[in-house]
């Protein structure tokens, strides 16, 4: 595939209305790329299509499957009753356990594996979500705005540390400075989602 | 413990004074059949408690009540999974589970003595009864747990024992407390309605049946105490056992 994940002329509609309209976009499988646009453009929807989550009524994606992505959604939805760091190992293969320390220290929650989501902050609930997003082996990831709610050195601190992943990323953030410091940005309007 | 008492005592004061005037209304005559003093009902009980009959009698109902329960709870929930993941099986099953809600306890005793022996019936009306209570809370709490959580599983790759321990069970928790406590109550009132019809041998129910046909109103009164104190013990060991089984992934 050359290194990239193409989105070819993907159409998903929601009664009657296209949110995306045969709408294609060639994703570099290396750094960061960040997807800028105002909300309700199709941003979210374009993530879902690529994590399998919604079927597009006509188009593909090529160049990673849905089970090879790793979504991090809008909304945290973590495990009221799970702690910190059973979040993390819930999603850890057995034998990459191990990686516990490294997520906490990436995502700035040390110190906290005990505490449940109910005694975490909005930012800090966001950065377990991330954490536990990252801990998935994943050929690409797909980050929903992963920095609401975090503060903004904080949140460059974090961007750092995602290029040290293995894998690309692609995500959504409306944050003039984290969209400075992606690789690369996809400048976006719609409905329909179109590139400017 | 002293923040209990309080209205115990009140009804236990309650109880005293309606005896009292029942009593005086009947100018002390034939009072014991009417409405007994507590104190009447506390030495009846005293003097069966002494007996082993007594014992024998109460473990027998428990254990039939038990079962009973167990098969009604297991069989409530197992319904709930199923109607709940298939449309096809809600339609065949969900009309026949209301119908035995609805129907009268006392025709399914009596048609339950027809088709088994008398030992067996109190074991099945209870299960029949708390069948439908449990599947009920059961399916509105599976129906109830968060679509977006569950799609999270989904996409996080976690096997379906996973899932059900880290989002269906602690979900439904406060639901199986609900179907529990309604549970216990409802095995208890109709297994024993069932032995008084039926009179398997011993039981509370024929003891039951015996003040009736004796005019033993305090022995009645100590019977009605002991199922009572018996339904709220069991109640409060499963709700203690489910705490406890639940405490690892429990809010």
């Amino acid at each position: 595939m050359g290194g990239v994940i193409f989105c070819k002329n993907l159409t998903v509609s929601f009664g009657g209305r296209a949110v995306l309209d045969r709408f294609s976009l060639n994703i570099p499988d290396t750094g960061i790329t960040a997807l800028s646009g105002p909300s309700g453009c199709g941003k979210t929807t374009l993530l879902r299509v690529l994590a399998g989550l919604e079927k597009p009524q006509s188009g593909a994606v090529e160049g990673v499957t849905p089970r090879e992505t790793a979504i991090l959604f809008q909304d945290d939805r973590l495990l009221p009753w799970r702690t910190v760091e059973q979040h993390l190992t819930d999603v850890l293969p057995r034998d990459r356990r191990d990686r516990v320390p490294e997520l906490l220290a990436l995502a700035e929650l040390e110190g906290e594996e005990g505490a449940r989501p109910g005694a975490l902050s909005g930012g800090m609930g966001r950065r377990l979500a991330l954490a536990r997003c990252l801990a998935l082996d994943a050929r690409l990831y797909l980050l929903d705005e992963p920095f609401a709610g975090v503060d903004l050195p904080r949140a460059l601190r974090i961007l750092e540390r995602l290029r040290g992943l293995a894998a690309p990323v692609l995500l959504v953030s409306h944050e003039a400075a984290v969209l400075e410091h992606a690789d690369r940005v996809v400048r976006l309007e719609g409905p329909p989602l179109r590139v400017l | 413990m002293l923040y209990a008492l309080p209205a115990p005592a009140f009804w236990l004061g309650v109880w005293q004074l309606c005896a009292f005037l029942v009593d005086r209304r009947l100018e002390g005559k034939g009072n014991e059949l009417l409405l007994p003093y507590p104190l009447s009902v506390w030495n009846a009980l005293t003097v069966l408690a002494g007996t082993g009959e007594f014992w024998a009698t109460i473990f027998s109902s428990l254990g039939r009540i038990a079962i009973g329960l167990a098969c009604g709870l297991l069989l409530g929930a197992g319904l709930a999974v199923l109607t709940c993941a298939s449309p096809w099986a809600d339609r065949l099953l969900s009309p026949a589970i209301r119908v035995v809600r609805a129907a009268p306890v006392a025709s399914f005793i009596l048609l339950v003595l027809l088709w088994t022996g008398r030992n067996t019936v109190p074991a099945v009306i209870s299960a029949m009864m708390v069948l439908p209570v449990t599947w009920d809370n059961l399916s509105r709490g599976i129906q109830a747990v968060d679509r977006k959580l569950l799609e999270l599983a989904n996409c996080y790759r976690f096997s379906r024992r996973k899932t059900a321990a880290l989002i269906y069970l602690p979900a439904l928790r406060p639901y199986i407390l609900t179907a529990l406590t309604t549970a216990t109550g409802l095995a208890w009132k109709s297994g024993v309605a069932a032995e008084v019809l039926c009179l398997p041998e011993p039981s509370l129910g024929q003891r039951i049946y015996y003040t009736k046909y004796y005019l033993d109103i305090p022995e009645l009164f100590a019977w009605t105490a002991v199922t009572v104190a018996l339904s709220m013990v069991l109640e409060r060991l499963l709700r203690a056992c489910l705490t406890r089984w639940g405490r690892g992934w429990a809010a």
